[in-house]
């Protein structure tokens, strides 16, 4: 693709991509600590995820605003104004993302002061996914890659298939022992978290294939999370 | 903008909503042509200024035609109503037809072809006498109308161009003193007096001012109700606002044409994307 006519035209778009990369990997990395502190107990790295996601609402505010004045100022058209139009949906997601991470972390500080309920590998392999999800959606929207935004959006299924697990395993857990409801509910709710971060990703690569192709996803997404229908048997 | 029962007929393969704006650009795609353009050659001498032209005017529709200086657009545009028959050494070949009839055929009458295809330019051209003549001078040309007729026709085409209200007490001052943007919509109003088929504008606004502007792009919105409308404008957020189908042109040749909604935000031909989002190199 050609270069802008205008110079600052094509620098003010490029800014806004790397802008939206930031708030990406800013987002990826509360994820990422959010469970690090729930699987390390570190109440003090929890604290910072939840301090730190202001960073992320200041980011979604600075990048919509500029937004506007591109939409103002340059009147943008064709694979521009589709650009702008998904920042301004990208950004939000990524905003709700930030906002499932911090409540993760919060939650990891009581989940802290309560006995351990078994292995939190799942929970690491979901934060793993759902972080490769969030970087090739980011990946996608700053290579121009419609490709890419493809492959994430067809991938969520790996998530939702651990999230099912999560929420057997700890429907187990409650009914073996009803001392373990507190944790369980508490783990519950983060694993929602990180599957309601899997799918927001995903609609981040929707977005940006629509951005990138011009054309919109119209296929029905492939989806595996079958905890609506779980039913768990108490022991006989 | 559109009534429902344009949109109950809309296509199934429109790929992408845009509100009522989708309705109304689906219809360009299901109304028949008011001009057919086919395999449209031009030439200045021996400089092939066109090259195979395909495309229709949609009847009652807006066609904006866009492109960098020299692409081609105003040659078309002043084909569809032979102006270049007036310059020698200008010849077009393939057709262009016009209720049927190929225009470029020898034996058509070019004077009743202006009547139909009315021009309107990018200066307001008005003739040096009072506002009534410059109406009743061409309808004169083509009917024998009586003074009550013509009274009632000159009120007619004032109004249809939204300037009767401005000019009519004063009809027999002469149109030279009118502002810029009046001047622009006498000459429209003359332009419709004749009661033309097709409307021709070659940069309509490119000499006026914000209001006056929109003021034109109003009155071609509310033309396209009786005529079929075809703008050539340098001006690309004007032909987002007036046209219902956008044509591109580069080099003489047509690279895309589509409705405008999707022409805007999704052109499917690289050459437009460059061009609308002003990478042209």
């Amino acid at each position: 693709m050609q270069e802008h006519t205008v110079r600052s035209y094509g620098e003010e778009l490029r800014r806004l991509r790397e802008m939206i990369a930031r708030m990406g990997g800013l987002a990826e990395r509360q994820v990422a600590d959010a469970v690090s502190a729930l699987v390390r107990r570190d109440a003090e790295l929890a604290t910072e995820v939840m301090a730190r996601d202001a960073e992320i609402d200041a980011l979604e505010r600075e990048i919509e605003n500029f937004c506007i004045r591109l939409l103002a100022l340059r009147q943008p058209v064709g694979q521009d104004l589709r650009l702008v139009i998904a920042s301004l949906k990208i950004i939000h997601a990524i905003e709700r993302i930030g906002d499932y991470a911090r409540n993760a972390a919060k939650r990891s500080i009581v989940l802290a002061q309560q006995p351990p309920l078994g292995s939190l590998n799942g929970f690491q392999r979901m934060a793993v996914l759902v972080q490769e999800e969030l970087k090739g959606a980011m990946d996608a929207l700053v290579n121009d890659d419609a490709a890419r935004a493809s492959e994430v959006w067809a991938s969520d299924q790996s998530v939702d298939e651990v999230y099912n697990g999560i929420f057997r395993e700890m429907l187990t857990h409650m009914m073996e022992d009803p001392r373990n409801i507190t944790a369980a509910t508490h783990l519950l709710f983060v694993a929602k978290n990180l599957e309601r971060i899997g799918d927001h990703a995903t609609n981040i690569a929707e977005t940006v294939y629509y951005a990138v192709s011009g054309k919109p996803m119209t296929e029905e997404r492939p989806k595996a999370d079958s905890s609506p229908f779980a039913v768990v048997r108490p022991p006989a | 903008m559109s009534d429902t029962g344009t949109a109950a007929r809309q296509p199934a393969t429109q790929e992408r909503s845009f509100g009522g704006m989708q309705a109304r650009s689906s219809a360009v795609l299901n109304e028949t042509a008011r001009i057919s353009v086919r395999n449209l050659d031009f030439f200045y001498g021996d400089n092939r200024a066109l090259k195979s032209i395909n495309f229709d005017l949609p009847d009652r529709q807006v066609t904006g035609m866009i492109g960098p200086s020299g692409c081609g657009k105003s040659t078309l545009l002043r084909v569809l109503n032979r102006m270049y028959s007036l310059y020698p050494g200008q010849r077009a070949s393939g057709e262009v037809l016009l209720d049927g009839k190929n225009i470029l055929d020898d034996d058509v009458d070019v004077n009743e072809l202006r009547a139909k295809v009315g021009m309107v330019f990018q200066k307001p051209t008005p003739f040096p006498m009072t506002i009534y003549e410059n109406i009743a001078f061409g309808v004169r040309l083509h009917e024998k109308l009586s003074k009550a007729q013509m009274d009632e026709r000159v009120e007619w085409a004032l109004s249809r161009a939204a300037i009767w209200g401005e000019v009519k007490d004063r009809l027999n001052t002469n149109a030279m003193g009118l502002s810029g943007g009046q001047q622009q919509r006498l000459c429209i109003a003359r332009s419709i007096a004749v009661r033309p088929e097709v409307i021709l504008f070659d940069e309509p606004t490119s000499a006026l001012d914000p209001i006056s502007t929109l003021k034109i792009e109003e009155l071609i919105d509310e033309l396209k109700r009786d005529f079929t409308i075809a703008i050539v404008t340098h001006n690309m957020q004007q032909a987002a606002r007036c046209a219902d189908q956008v044509a591109f042109f580069y080099l003489g040749e047509l690279i895309e044409v589509a409705p405008a909604a999707q022409l805007f935000t999704a052109p499917q031909h690289p050459r437009t994307q460059e061009y609308i989002t002003g990478r042209f190199g």
